[in-house]
């Protein structure tokens, strides 16, 4: 009897423990899939032994591209009907016109018209990816460690490209060292400035990365605990918890792609002007 | 062996900071797809429309502001003009009262004249025309007398006659 109840008891607990560490599905429902929206099997792809697979991300950035596209053909349509165009089109032209006057204007300076469509374009691809994921039953696309990588890459390029064409190749690498560094130095300057140069767009990833998954981890987290403890005591604390993360999650998707933009700008701007 | 695997299990599955190369050139792909339409589409158009506009804007308040300096301007003339008219209105009303003042007096200098002329000549006809009564008087006298002279000689005879003769053109001259 004892003994029966003894092990009936720490099964049990076994159990308890086992379900209560086995966070697996917190981080299934945030990484990319073959199925969309859980349901969906999409197409698995091998090209050159690479995995091209179409997964749920990628799905969603192509949404982000459609609407996108339909959006923006609109807006610029509408400014052949008038000068001042409304509902849509005058909300969009409101970000427009941010990313042009707020974000690139002031950090780049002289010759910022040449990278506004890279910046606007990656403003408005993470804004609507950002909130894609917002959206029940969708994914989040930049919250993928290789989506923001190859957004932090790009970033990378187009800073590197804006900087030799403003400086002329050597110029531009002269540059990057300060003046008045002892000759000795130069060497380990040089490979310290390169660091640099990498390290920005490894924190642009990961910065990106970090805040649209965390949201996500911390709704699932609370919304667990009521399974996790199996009680319906907890459900009002859990939804209102993941509501109020929910909210500011509206807040973080639009705060990282300005940031993500400004960063960006910044960076084109330290590398087309480098006597700042 | 269970430990190896885990380790599978774990890497099929793939954790959060796993990067998936076939993921990262769709992105790319996608991404720089989006910026080629949306230059095209999107960007180019809009920012011109928007630099148009922001050009209307600063022309229209150039303007705008040029109609108020031309609108002040003229509103400063017309108050010039308007000074210089009643500064002459208030001349010529000066001039005319003047003027009519100066005719009033010439006026009334004339008719006094004119009236001491008539009052003049009135006394010059006056004096004429008793000279003319006085002098055909003295004829008259004259005739008579002479007529009484005749009349005196022709009665010369006698006294009684006589005195009859002088009663009688006493008479006559009272008659007349």
């Amino acid at each position: 009897m004892i003994t029966e109840t003894i092990k009936a008891v720490s099964d049990s607990l076994q159990v308890v423990e086992h379900g209560a560490e086995d966070t697996s599905w917190i981080v299934h429902h945030i990484l990319d899939s073959h199925e969309l929206f859980g349901i969906i099997p999409l197409p698995e792809i091998h090209l050159f032994g690479l995995d091209m697979s179409i997964t749920q991300h990628v799905v969603m950035m192509w949404l982000a591209l459609i609407i996108l596209v339909i959006a923006f053909t609109k807006t610029a349509k509408s400014y052949k009907i008038s000068r001042a165009p409304k509902g849509v089109a005058n909300f969009l032209e409101v970000l427009v016109l941010f990313v042009k006057d707020e974000i690139a204007k002031p950090t780049i300076g002289k010759g910022y018209e040449m990278f506004l469509p890279y910046l606007l374009t990656v403003f408005f691809f993470i804004l609507t990816c950002n909130f894609l994921g917002l959206i029940p039953f969708m994914a989040t696309a930049s919250s993928n460690i290789s989506v923001t990588a190859s957004l932090a890459i790009i970033s990378f390029f187009v800073v590197q490209i804006g900087g030799v064409i403003k400086n002329g190749f050597f110029g531009y690498f002269k540059g990057l060292i300060p003046h008045g560094v002892p000759t000795w130095l130069l060497p380990i300057m040089f490979v310290v400035e390169l660091l640099g140069l990498v390290t920005k767009p490894f924190a642009l990833a990961i910065r990106l990365f970090a805040n649209m998954s965390a949201g996500h981890i911390v709704i699932l987290a609370l919304i667990g605990l009521i399974f996790i403890l199996k009680t319906f005591i907890v459900v009002p604390v859990s939804i209102a918890f993941a509501l109020f993360i929910y909210l500011l999650e509206i807040l973080v998707a639009l705060i990282q792609a300005y940031i993500f933009t400004m960063l960006s700008s910044l960076f084109i701007g330290m590398a087309v002007h480098q006597d700042h | 062996m269970p430990g190896l695997d885990n380790i599978g299990m774990l890497a099929m599955s793939g954790g959060l900071l796993d990067v998936s190369p076939g993921l990262m050139i769709w992105t790319v792909l996608t991404f720089l797809v989006l910026m080629l339409i949306l230059r095209k589409v999107a960007w180019k158009p809009m920012l011109l429309a928007l630099n148009e506009r922001e050009q209307f804007i600063k022309d229209s308040l150039d303007k705008a502001e040029q109609a108020q300096r031309e609108s002040e301007r003229l509103a400063e003339v017309n108050k010039a003009l308007m000074e210089k008219s009643e500064v002459e209105a208030q001349e010529i009303i000066a001039q005319g009262r003047e003027y009519s003042e100066k005719l009033k007096s010439q006026m009334l200098e004339e008719s006094r004249e004119e009236a001491r002329k008539m009052i003049n000549s009135a006394k010059d006809e006056i004096v004429r025309k008793n000279q003319e009564a006085f002098s055909s008087l003295k004829s008259q006298v004259v005739n008579i007398a002479v007529l009484a002279a005749e009349k005196i000689i022709k009665e010369n005879l006698d006294n009684e006659k006589q005195e009859k003769l002088v009663n009688r053109f006493i008479d006559d001259l009272t008659k007349n």
